[in-house]
């Protein structure tokens, strides 16, 4: 099966600026996914640069936009994509190559919400217990690759990358403040007590929209905004 | 040669993984200057794929005992394994995992409140009389949980990774010590060197020298590239382990925790044929046993689909409770690679190349040894290895399920500590670099640049890809591997030619991908070569020529030497620690 590709193309090496290349591929029955074609097309082509690893949608890699849409080209079917297939990196971060983007500013994000239980008791011998029912808050959180296809589809995100803590950060955030062990939740509420960090979400549900995991960080947005207020009150 | 850019820590740690950010963290924590250089970006690393478990003799569920552990490891091993290794590893590691808790991992729970554990292949309590629970797990996305939470704890600890860097050799001194690495900056293409007083390889499997594996498109061996090229013989690399359920035509795998939680195999004619070959643990027998046992029933055409060419993972009967809480992502692969929703349909499944058993030879500090005069074993100054890529060797001939994840924890935290008072204590000051150690490096890629009328990558590791599926699978003999070693050693003459067409400097994936077909050769080499030469059937090296496991001649590891390809043996460990010596018996199930 013959594929027609336009693909976003910029390497700082040579060109002058960034341009769609119309190409076609020659695909093999047991090319399923977007990720196949690409790394066939690199055969051709082998100055085609995008980030790839584990081919099955749990390493985070290879998000990129697909037809406008993000998502991730090793879980998305070739067939049933329209064609020419538009690709282009991910919106709102800068291109260092190709499809690959800097996602300094987005892992700066998530770390700023400090992403790591915290808990000064000193621990037992054995587990900080958790009832299962306890543990089932972090389901739908804990699962995140670290994409970025939700930040990269948030217009808040791509105004104030460098204020606005994004829906990737923010469903991490949750997940701490969700976590029993965690005896942190007022000093999370007043890291992200400004009018940035977390109330630049209108609820837009873009992020909701693209994430390959289904996750959902509107809704834990909405929670945190819940606290705050709660806070307050 | 060129200038080129020195950096000074006290420590270098390539590799990422939970290997690699176990080790980190220990060192960050003790205050030492460490780098930690990844490929990818830390939590890409393939630890993230694993899906099962990781064991530990908690006794969450049901009585269990580390003895026992110990015991189901060493038998798992096809008595390959060090005993001292296994030993430390199997009793560590109830603190090992209580620790993950502690740094945050989200582990499932039981009813008490403490981690839930599910039975897994080859984990039996009171040496082997009936399956155990013993892999403790967060659903089937054990890997994900456990490599977020090392690397959330190492952005606590302040750790400093050089992410999308690539270690491209290792350098050694006059006196054979390790004194550092040089690397590749991906973005910018420049190659540095970093000079450290301790580095750490943890650079995980190589499992893309097959056709059809279950790891990612990273894991191209580069630790073990590095060490053939520096000189470091890499041990028992005739030991892959296929694992029995990946998925068919699309190599992605399907945890054994299926089978933990229930899940039977069955074959085209819809029999539940591992009753027949294993009485007592069925479906939950090892890897390796598992595996063989698959690939009879389609070689004697009891296959199943169209082609006969598979067999059948069914769960259905879990019931949409379990596969949803218990297996939710196998659900999700399921769909998408396969095609079939477990809750109402069968898995087609197929053994597929998952785990290198064999590696840089260390010990259960983490120390990396060689063979010097009369001594199989004596310390290279400086250098550890940890993880997938290392071979302690706690697995041996093949490795049971969860274990992996244990070792990374369990020897990441002890090459840690190795390295901290091989630092305090023998080199507080760095050792001098030998001149001009970026010279190796920068000519392998000036060859690169310069190479003319050259082969392709991808033609090149296409043709070793498969020349290893082919000669080094689950079944093997003497005229396939005979085979097998003369197309490799073409292969490898190819490889010194490979030619790219881009030559720019910033993200040079080509560059990258050619850079780690070196690797994978090295890797490819050495299995190839390894294999052949084992007269016996141990553990995942099943051979049809020698098909029983003959201790008086072949209990012992194997060394592989690139310089001139020969080969080495060296005697399995057989004193543990503490515990008595578990003599070698007969592997049923
Ligand atoms: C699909 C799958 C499921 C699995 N499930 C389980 C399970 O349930 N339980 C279990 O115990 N085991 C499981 N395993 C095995 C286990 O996950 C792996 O053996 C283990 O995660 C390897 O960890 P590691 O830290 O050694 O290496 P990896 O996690 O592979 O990390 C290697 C690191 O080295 C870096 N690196 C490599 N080369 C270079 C270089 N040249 N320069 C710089 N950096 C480099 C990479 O970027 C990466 O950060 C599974 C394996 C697979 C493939
Ligand atoms: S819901 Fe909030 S975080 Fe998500 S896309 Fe909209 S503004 Fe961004
Ligand atoms: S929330 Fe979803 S889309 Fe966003 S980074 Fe995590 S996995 Fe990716
Ligand atoms: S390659 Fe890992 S998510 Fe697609």
């Amino acid at each position: 099966m013959k594929m027609q590709f336009k693909i976003y193309r910029y390497n700082p090496d040579v060109d002058a600026k960034p341009y769609m290349q119309d190409c076609e591929v020659e695909l093999e029955p047991t090319d399923k996914k977007l990720l196949d074609a690409l790394v066939r097309l690199k055969v051709v082509d082998d100055t085609l640069s995008f980030r790839r690893s584990c081919r099955e949608g749990v390493c985070g890699s290879d998000a990129m936009n697909i037809n406008g849409k993000n998502g991730l080209a090793c879980v998305t079917d070739v067939a049933g994509l329209k064609q020419p297939v538009e690709i282009r990196p991910l919106p709102g971060l800068p291109v260092i190559r190709d499809l690959i983007v800097d996602m300094t500013q987005f892992f700066k994000q998530y770390n700023s919400i400090k992403p790591y239980v915290i808990n000064d008791t000193p621990p037992p011998s054995h587990e900080r217990l958790q009832s299962p029912k306890d543990r089932e808050e972090l389901d739908g959180l804990y699962e995140c690759i670290l994409c970025a296809c939700c930040s990269t589809s948030c217009p808040s995100f791509w105004w104030n990358p460098d204020k606005f803590v994004g829906p990737a950060g923010l469903l991490a955030a949750y997940r701490f403040i969700a976590d029993t062990r965690d005896t942190a939740t007022n000093e999370r509420l007043d890291n992200l007590e400004d009018p940035y960090r977390l109330f630049r979400c209108h609820s837009i549900m873009n992020c909701v929209d693209v994430c390959p995991k289904h996750l959902n960080p509107t809704k834990a947005i909405g929670k945190i905004k819940e606290l705050m207020v709660k806070r307050i009150a | 040669m060129a200038n080129v850019a020195k950096r000074q820590f006290d420590a270098v740690i390539v590799g990422a993984g939970g290997a690699g950010m176990r080790a980190a963290l220990q060192l960050s924590e003790a205050g030492l200057k460490t780098a930690v250089l990844s490929k990818v970006f830390p939590t890409r690393s393939h630890t993230v794929a694993a899906q099962g478990g990781i064991s530990a003799s908690l006794g969450n569920v049901q009585e269990d005992k580390w003895e026992w552990h110990m015991y189901d490891t060493v038998k798992g091993s096809d008595w390959l394994g060090d005993q001292d290794a296994i030993e430390f590893m199997c009793k560590t590691a109830p603190e090992a995992v209580i620790e993950l808790e502690h740094f945050g991992m989200p582990f499932d729970r039981v009813e008490s409140g403490r981690i839930y554990q599910r039975p897994f292949g080859g984990h039996t309590a009171n040496f082997g009389e009936k399956p155990v629970q013993r892999a403790c797990a967060a659903a089937d996305r054990t890997g994900h949980a456990l490599l977020h939470t090392l690397y959330q704890r190492n952005v606590r600890a302040n750790t400093q990774f050089f992410v999308e860097w690539m270690a491209l050799d290792l350098i050694r001194d006059a006196d054979g010590d390790v004194v550092g690495v040089t690397a590749l900056e991906m973005e910018t293409g420049e190659v540095y060197v970093l000079h450290a007083k301790a580095v750490l390889f943890a650079t995980g499997g190589a499992g893309r020298i097959y056709a059809a594996s279950t790891n990612a498109f990273i894991n191209t061996g580069d630790g073990l590239g590095m060490c053939a090229r520096a000189g470091i013989p890499l041990e028992d690399m005739e030991f892959w382990q296929f694992h029995p359920t990946g998925v068919a035509g699309a190599g992605v795998l399907i945890t054994e925790g299926v089978r933990g939680e229930g899940g039977i195999l069955l074959n085209g004619n819809g029999e539940r044929f591992m009753e027949r070959y294993a009485p007592t643990l069925k479906d939950l027998a090892p890897r390796d046993f598992v595996s063989r046992c698959m690939a009879l029933e389609v070689l004697e055409g009891r296959g199943a689909g169209k082609n006969k060419d598979h067999v059948l993972l069914k769960l259905d009967h879990l019931g949409p409770e379990v596969i949803n809480h218990r297996l939710p992502s196998i659900r999700e692969i399921a769909i998408k690679f396969a095609g079939v929703d477990p809750i109402k349909e069968p898995i087609p499944v197929i053994p597929t190349t998952h785990y290198q058993m064999g590696g840089i030879p260390t010990n259960y500090l983490g120390e990396v040894m060689v063979p010097k005069g009369d001594n199989p074993e004596v310390r290279v100054n400086g250098f550890y290895a940890a993880g997938e890529c290392a071979c302690a060797s706690v697995h041996g001939a093949n490795r049971l399920g969860t274990n992996s994840l244990l070792d990374l924890v369990v020897f990441g935290k002890s090459a840690g500590d190795s390295m901290i008072d091989f630092i305090k204590r023998e080199r507080p000051v760095h050792k001098p670099l030998p001149e001009n150690a970026a010279d190796y490096s920068l000519s392998r890629i000036a060859r690169l640049e310069n190479q003319t009328g050259g082969e392709e990558v991808n033609d090149v590791r296409s043709a070793m890809q498969k020349t290893i599926q082919l000669r080094a699978g689950v079944f093997r003999n003497s005229e396939n591997m005979a085979l097998g070693v003369k197309e490799i050693a073409e292969v490898a003459e190819r490889a010194k030619r490979t030619q790219i067409k881009d030559k720019s400097k910033v993200w040079n994936t080509a560059r990258i991908e050619a850079l780690e077909l070196d690797n994978l050769i090295e890797a490819a080499v050495a299995t190839m070569i390894a294999a052949d030469a084992r007269k016996e059937s141990r553990g995942a090296h099943s051979h049809d020529d020698f098909q029983k496991r003959d201790d008086d001649n072949w209990m012992k590891h194997s060394l592989f030497f690139n310089h001139d390809r020969h080969l080495d043996y060296k005697p399995v460990h057989t004193k543990p620690l503490t515990v008595d010596y578990i003599p070698p018996k007969e592997r049923t199930f």
